[in-house]
């Protein structure tokens, strides 16, 4: 068996001994005998690292690696350059505990303070934490920021990742909250629909720019509409496209929260994977789970520690707005190192790409009898098509190429292909992937 | 002008300025048991407080205290200064007033300088 | 050292992305950025560097002994990291079709097999992404219970005045009342108090044991049966979970539902915050609140992802949970087996004992006779007469090269610190520890004065909290100004 117990059984005789006890048992009177197991738990007996590991890779070889993958809707393939993985693999950052004590964790102190800086530079809000679970569980989080006494209505859109929709439902539902979501039209939000169910008790109003469909909403004119109300207004955004698109700042956000997956995450089956949240300063003191500070030692010389703690449940308790503890460090360590890498160059050179694969690949996919762009509107690296004949039976025959076509959509999109593409979707595999559907679709 | 300033036994002062407004703030003994004060979460103008329940928090580094009101009445006023200069209680106390109320319909048992001075001696 | 951001120069960088194959589409003015982005421009071998020297201001079980009370910071086996990383798990898109995912159910139904054996549940789900999520998640199962059977009036959760941060935050998030239940002198659950607490209001009751004192609450059976009588079920809160493996289960102590800590317990690394991954078990009354999708196995031995489950809570987090956690997390289990996880929690057990046991002359120990995985120390008598804190005494270790135990917790005893070793420590690492304890100890009786200053070795000394607390400064601004 497998053991990572440095003493010997010899040893522990010894120490055993030297506290006035005969065997281990005796250390565990404490135990009524009621409620002992008093048998051998009905597990396998332990392995060698070599049969873990084979036993582990044969578990993993019934899962199918797709060489090309056109399907995002909440999680992205991107080129992931080789130095976020080495430095993220660094056994100090992967070992260490949450960095209260200061004086020996100031690299993972600095680290986060540079993630927080780049987030407030990626979304051009004034805060952010040092993350949350994820995008889905940042949204329900930003929404709880914003509840006041007399606000306790929140409007969602219909066009959300439906999981970030789910989630929040779940979080309101021991609350005393009211959760309406807004209807679409056209794949983007119905701005007429929503006017109508924002009023003076909302919290606020959540939008995911670019949406679940891929479609660019119109955020000006949907943030003047809470701004309108009083109410707060939160983009949902992906932190890819924020090299080229307009920050939640520019279009009047006042929290701004995402799913950091992109930078440098891998796919990972969901997860780990990353929740930013990032704010306007007046809402600095709502923002939940850790955040670091700059400040100095008593020699003047720049420290990092985790500040505003009396906010966290550690000290707030039962009054605490959020109960959340461990974050997602390293993944926020992996964001950060992933945009030192790419830089601003680099970020916006990604979103680029991105975007005019997708177009690309739009356009090609179009030239095809049967496939068309089911919304009209503009978007960034994913869009909404129609599918000629069954849709399990097309994306079909994309796995047996070894291609993992869009994701097909149900409820009231049943029959819709939801595509993306990013800076890692060559030429040529589109141009398979078309010429794979073109014989489908005869 | 002279006031009357009378002490709560969760240790806050309570001015009155006249029959029915009052001004609060915390003890120069509370604020010495509860260290370097960083933020004070402060109620909005036009709250109700009521006597004996929790209107306020302050906060230092590692915790984090309710305060609590002795009167019950209508927040009139909020001592805006303290949200971005906390450590004005810590070096005033009595200058650093947390709010005023008015309407003041109801109020705790209250105590005066002396016998609050007696009470912390006995409690310290 | 300099931030990233005052590093590098205009024009440096990584060439990462080949140009465009494909003609470029620029987006329309409307939704073009204009705000200007910054972001560092260094070439790799800086970047590279920045990170080796951050690193070297880090410390993490690799460095050194760890003895956080209630984290459980044992050694991080490489192994899972490697299979962890592998493609056939982290190159695999959530939403992929399920005939091309069974590996990863796969995992995920011989995990939940395991870890209900060990923890004595019927069921388990992966979502919640850490213990406190896990928490709110199992108190959603509670909420659910009741409400299903109409019971809408039991709206309080009782925790004991040692609990966890998180149980009572936890409990309201899922919109409960906290009722705070008091310990007794010696450092267990009030019976009496419980008994008085419990009622037609209560939903449940949350409890860590071995408690955060390091003791096994003797009237376990006593406890968990009062609350069922009063109608309540009871949360099990994982966190300790690593002094009982194999020898006691938290479902034969009468608990309903609990949640894991599996970057604790289950030996996957802390990242510096996280991810960690808690996952939540409950006994079959419980099973049909569980989080959407749960995992069945099909006649034909093929796992699926059942969505329409009904009476389910929903979803408490996008996707399947921190599922590269759980891959770990199921390799550690499989390497250790039946014999070795028993083998790791009575390993731990002794450790605790070793060190308490020869710190107790020196030290004040509040319960000094016996104890789980951990024990925990009180400074409150050094305090008074010396006036040297538990950080003062925490902060003399960083010098020493080790880390602090947990300070300050459980808030029950003054002055606390609270020493957990964790199994994979030697016995040469402990008698060390014990004699720096003891050296540090005699130093703070001789000279009190001089305990303030530590640590004097590290890379800063002690920072000034208090101002970073009063003027916030959480980012670096390119413009130069203040925040």
């Amino acid at each position: 068996m497998g053991s990572y117990i440095p003493n010997t059984l010899q040893e522990q005789q010894e120490m055993l001994h030297s506290i006035g006890k005969e065997q281990i048992e005796d250390l565990f009177t404490l135990i009524p005998e009621k409620v002992r197991l008093n048998r051998e738990l009905n597990l396998p007996s332990g392995l060698s690292e070599m049969e873990v590991s084979n036993r582990m890779r044969k578990i993993g070889k019934k899962n199918n690696v797709f060489k090309s993958i056109f399907r995002g809707a909440g999680a992205y393939r991107h080129y992931i350059p080789s130095i976020v993985k080495q430095i993220t693999s660094k056994e100090e950052f992967v070992t260490s505990y949450t960095p209260y004590q200061a004086e020996i964790s100031q690299g993972v102190l600095q680290s986060i303070y540079e993630f927080q800086t780049m987030i407030c530079e990626l979304t051009g809000m004034d805060v952010a934490n040092a993350s949350v679970y994820d995008g889905a569980t940042a949204a329900a989080e930003a929404i709880v920021m914003c509840l006041e006494r007399k606000r306790r209505k929140v409007v969602l859109t219909e066009t959300l990742h439906p999981h970030t929709i789910e989630v929040i439902n779940n979080y309101c539902s021991g609350l005393d909250i009211e959760v309406v979501v807004a209807p679409s039209n056209q794949g983007k939000t119905d701005q007429q629909q929503l006017e109508e169910l924002l009023d003076d008790r909302t919290a606020c109003l959540l939008i995911q720019q670019p949406n679940y469909y891929g479609q660019l909403e119109e955020c000006d004119e949907i943030g003047a509409l809470a701004k309108g109300c009083g109410a707060k207004y939160i983009i949902s955004c992906n932190p890819i496209s924020l090299g080229i698109l307009k920050t939640p700042a520019e279009y009047g956000a006042d929290i701004a929260i995402g799913e950091g997956q992109p930078l440098g995450i891998p796919l990972s089956f969901g997860g780990p994977y990353l929740g930013f949240m990032a704010s306007k300063e007046k809402l600095m003191r709502k923002l939940p789970g850790r955040i670091v500070g700059e400040t100095k030692d008593a020699l003047g010389r720049k420290a990092f520690v985790l500040t505003l703690q009396a906010r966290e449940q550690h000290i707030r308790r039962e009054k605490a707005s959020s109960n959340i503890c461990s974050n997602q460090a390293l993944c926020a360590m992996t964001a950060a190192v992933y945009l030192d890498a790419m830089g601003s160059k680099g970020l916006t050179q990604a979103a680029m790409l991105s975007m005019s694969k997708a177009h690309y690949l739009a356009d090609q996919l179009c030239k095809i009898n049967g496939f068309k762009m089911v919304y009209e509107g503009e978007y960034f690296n994913e869009f909404v098509t129609s599918c000629p004949g069954n849709v399990n039976k097309v994306l079909g025959e994309l796995e047996r190429h070894g291609i993992l076509g869009g994701y097909p959509l149900t409820g009231k999109h049943e029959g819709h292909i939801l595509w993306c593409a990013t800076e890692v979707n060559t030429k040529e595999e589109i141009d398979t992937l078309v010429a794979i559907l073109k014989e489908v679709a005869v | 002008m002279k006031q009357e300033l009378l002490f709560s036994e969760s240790h806050e002062w309570v001015q009155f300025l006249d029959e029915t407004v009052v001004r609060i703030g915390l003890t120069d003994y509370a604020q010495s048991e509860l260290g370097d004060l960083v933020f004070v979460n402060l109620p909005e103008e036009g709250d109700e407080v009521t006597a004996g329940e929790p209107f306020a928090d302050v906060e230092s580094v590692k915790a984090v205290s309710d305060v609590y009101s002795p009167v019950t009445g209508i927040v009139s006023k909020v001592n805006e200064i303290l949200l971005d200069q906390p450590e004005l209680i810590n070096s005033d106390p009595m200058e650093a007033w947390l709010i005023e109320v008015e309407e003041v319909s109801e109020k705790e048992e209250l105590l005066t300088e002396d016998e609050y001075n007696d009470f912390i001696s006995r409690e310290g | 050292m300099k931030l990233i951001f005052e590093k590098g120069m205009e024009g440096r960088g990584c060439t990462l992305l080949p140009p465009s194959d494909v003609p470029l589409i620029q987006l329309g003015e409307k939704h073009k950025r204009k705000q200007e982005l910054h972001l560092p421009e260094v070439s790799e071998t800086e970047l590279s560097r920045h990170y080796t020297e951050l690193m070297k201001r880090t410390f993490g079980v690799n460095d050194g002994f760890y003895p956080l009370g209630s984290c459980t910071m044992k050694y991080n086996p490489k192994i899972n990291e490697e299979i962890a990383k592998m493609p056939e798990f982290a190159d695999i898109h959530p939403l992929q079709p399920e005939h091309t995912i069974q590996g990863c159910l796969e995992v995920m139904v011989l995990a939940e097999k395991y870890l209900s054996e060990i923890t004595g549940m019927d069921r388990f789900t992966f979502q919640p992404a850490a213990g406190a999520h896990g928490e709110y998640t199992g108190l959603q199962l509670i909420r659910a219970y009741h409400e299903a059977k109409g019971n809408v009036k039991r709206d309080k959760i009782l925790v004991p005045d040692s609990a966890h941060g998180t149980n009572p935050a936890s409990a309201v998030m899922a919109g409960f009342t906290v009722i705070n239940v008091p310990s007794t002198k010696d450092g267990y659950v009030d019976v009496e108090e419980l008994r008085k607490a419990a009622g037609d209001d209560t939903a449940g009751f949350m409890l860590t044991n071995p408690n955060t004192l390091g003791l096994f609450e003797e009237n376990i059976l006593e406890i968990t049966e009062i609350i069922h009588q009063a109608g309540g079920l009871n949360y099990y809160d994982g966190a300790n979970l690593n002094a009982i493996m194999g020898i006691a289960r938290p479902g034969d102590m009468g608990f309903d539902v609990v949640h894991l800590n599996l970057h604790k317990t289950f030996s996957t690394p802390h990242g510096g915050g996280g991810p960690g991954s808690g996952p939540v078990g409950c006994k079959e009354i419980l099973a049909d609140y569980l989080p959407s999708p749960c995992i069945i196995e099909n006649d034909d031995g093929n796992y699926h992802l059942e969505f329409n489950k009904e009476g389910s809570i929903g979803r408490v987090k996008a996707f399947y949970g921190n599922f590269l956690v759980v891959v770990r997390a199921l390799t550690y289990i499989l390497t250790l087996g039946k014999e070795g996880l028993k083998h790791a929690s009575e390993s731990a057990v002794l450790n605790a004992n070793y060190m308490m046991h020869h710190l107790k002359d020196t030290y004040p120990i509040p319960f000094p006779d016996k104890c789980m995985h951990e024990f925990v120390i009180s400074l409150e008598e050094l305090k008074k007469e010396k006036g040297v804190t538990a950080l003062d005494i925490a902060k003399a270790m960083l010098d020493h090269g080790i880390h602090p135990p947990t300070m300050y917790f459980p808030l029950i005893i003054p002055e606390a610190l609270m020493v957990e070793p964790t199994e994979t420590e030697t016995k040469e690492t402990l008698d060390e520890v014990i004699e720096i304890y003891k050296k540090i100890y005699k130093e703070a009786v001789d000279h009190p004065e001089a305990m303030r200053d530590y640590p004097r070795n590290t890379i800063i000394g002690r920072p000034d909290e208090v101002a970073a607390a009063r003027k916030p400064v959480l980012r670096y601004r390119y413009d130069g100004a203040s925040n």
